[in-house]
């Protein structure tokens, strides 16, 4: 990728200059055909920092990134992305939000008729003005990061199921978006295959600090997450070493019957007294 | 089958053909907006346009045929063999010619729109193109539209000329009609009201077709066989519609041009 330093740098200058929250939901509701998805949610997410999402499989995960991304309007409450409103946003006014906001969903929903350098330029395509060039230098740079440069030609039903979730990240962070959304982006790979994902994400958190909301059934991943660390100069994830107090910008949010239930970093959540919580990372 | 009571079905009936009258209006508002993706309505063009004329080529010859023949049977009872070219070329270009090549092409093009973008609705493509920061109206509703409305002119203009030349082959083969006589009277027989009766009704079934199949496609629920659900659905609505759009630019033109 292009000079991770430089972003993470200008990111940081962009969180100081903008103090308030990557994301804010407050007192969100939303139901579908009289089922009462969320209940009026409130949480923050903040600058550079990942937040897993878990749930039983209904729980709302899903419809929360739909949410913050305004793909979805609330029934109740407020939404703030980047410190703008979306709840009252109009369409065209959140489609330039969008550009600095990136999802990778849950089945890739890479674009089947195009190739895989056409899916990941998509954006880049799109603005018009930028050179051919700057746009193939950027897709290889993007599918090098996920360590797919070989596929720049093949169209995604020639992709394995990991791949595709692979290009959905380098489509989606070629553009270098503010908060990324990550919808169960291990979801049915294999557990080496997983790894590989979570690595990425890992490495995205710590070496362009974006924010993220990641919505997850694997706890271990989660885990892994908050017990690991991207080490740049040996270019791979490590676990923090024992007994050190360093910390990463990582928390977690659980969510039961459209509540919060738990909304706290991995030190609460392993002391946590709550019945239901402990069986369910147990 | 789960029974619904009429207060929803009314509901949700007048709640499509809002939606339905939002994706139109949108789909000729975007023509304003930049970017107008100029690459997509070329592309959408040539599978449109191009795609259809085999189809519309030879149901327009053989639909001028059939018309000599049934019509020049019932002429020759009466003697007035000598104006079947002027009734081919007036029932081709007033009615069958558009009313043809527009339920050829719905039947193509609005089920193959519907079932494209059902697929990516189902496969969250779309939802993908909205978090991307393009929107699909725009990218894929509008490029279509104007496609279709475009090609649908010319194909029925083609269809006219196959149909009015099916009709001259059929009343040679069958009635003996001389071939330069029956040119002539096809060719005299049109006035600017014809002409524009027949031109005027593909640029609205082109608009009919592309905004249906859009609709039904944006609106696909319930995987695959939601998707196949739309297509059908598409093609009905789609065919339907031209019909009876038909019957009132028709009257329309009619009252129009009587004065």
């Amino acid at each position: 990728m292009a000079s991770p330093p430089a972003v993470a740098e200008q990111r940081a200058q962009d969180s100081q200059a903008h103090p308030r929250f990557a994301v804010e939901f407050h007192d969100v509701s939303i139901a579908f055909e009289d089922r009462q998805v969320l209940d009026g949610i409130s949480f923050q997410l903040r600058h550079g920092e990942t937040k897993a999402i878990f749930g039983v499989a209904g729980s709302g995960k899903s419809t929360v990134l739909k949410l913050a991304l305004g793909l979805i309007r609330p029934d109740a409450g407020r939404i703030h992305v980047l410190g703008e409103d979306i709840t009252r946003m109009r369409e065209d006014d959140l489609f330039e939000l969008r550009r600095r906001v990136g999802i990778v969903f849950q089945e890739s929903a890479l674009f089947d008729s195009l190739t895989v350098r056409e899916n990941v330029a998509f954006r880049l395509l799109e603005e018009a003005n930028v050179a051919e060039d700057e746009v193939e230098k950027r897709v290889r740079e993007a599918l090098s990061f996920v360590e797919l440069e070989h596929t720049i030609d093949l169209f995604p039903s020639e992709l394995s199921g990991g791949m595709r979730r692979r290009v959905a990240i380098a489509r989606t962070i070629i553009t270098h978006p503010e908060v990324l959304l990550y919808d169960s982006p291990t979801g049915g790979l294999d557990p080496v295959t997983s790894n590989t994902i979570i690595e990425l994400v890992v490495k995205q958190r710590d070496v362009y600090q974006t924010s993220s909301l990641l919505v997850t059934h694997r706890l271990q991943d989660a885990f892994t997450m908050g017990t690991h660390y991207f080490d740049r100069g040996e270019n791979k994830m490590k676990p923090l070493p024992p007994g050190s107090r360093a910390k990463v910008p990582m928390c977690f949010l659980i969510l039961r019957d459209g509540r919060i239930i738990f909304d706290g970093d991995l030190p609460s959540l392993r002391e946590t007294k709550d019945e239901y919580i402990r069986e369910y990372i147990s | 089958m789960e029974l619904i009571s009429p207060t929803d079905f009314a509901k949700e009936k007048v709640q499509s053909v809002q939606e339905y009258a939002m994706l139109a209006a949108r789909s000729i508002g975007n023509l304003f907006k930049r970017p107008l993706y100029f690459a997509d309505m070329i592309q959408q063009a040539d599978l449109i346009g191009f795609g259809s004329l085999p189809i519309v080529v030879l149901t327009g010859f053989f639909t001028g045929g059939a018309l000599a023949q049934n019509s020049g049977d019932t002429l020759r009872r009466f003697g007035s063999l000598t104006l079947i070219g002027q009734l081919v070329s007036l029932g081709m270009v007033r009615e069958l010619g558009p009313v043809i090549t527009g339920l050829m092409v719905a039947g193509r093009n609005a089920s193959g729109m519907a079932s494209e973008l059902g697929s990516m609705v189902v496969t969250e493509q779309i939802d993908a193109m909205r978090a991307l920061g393009t929107d699909p109206m725009k990218k894929l509703v509008t490029p279509r539209v104007v496609s279709t409305v475009t090609m649908l002119f010319f194909l029925t203009i083609i269809s006219d000329a196959f149909g009015i030349a099916g009709g001259g082959v059929a009343s040679s083969l069958f009635f003996g009609v001389d071939a330069h006589q029956y040119w002539s009277t096809a060719w005299q027989i049109l006035v600017f009201q014809d002409v524009f009766t027949g031109l005027a009704k593909p640029i609205l079934f082109g608009f009919i077709i592309a905004t249906i199949g859009c609709y039904y496609g944006i609106s696909a629920r319930g995987g695959t066989q939601g998707v196949g659900r739309a297509t059908t659905q598409a093609v009905v609505a789609a065919s339907i519609l031209i019909i009876m759009v038909d019957f009132f630019v028709t009257r329309f033109t009619m009252t129009l041009f009587s004065h």
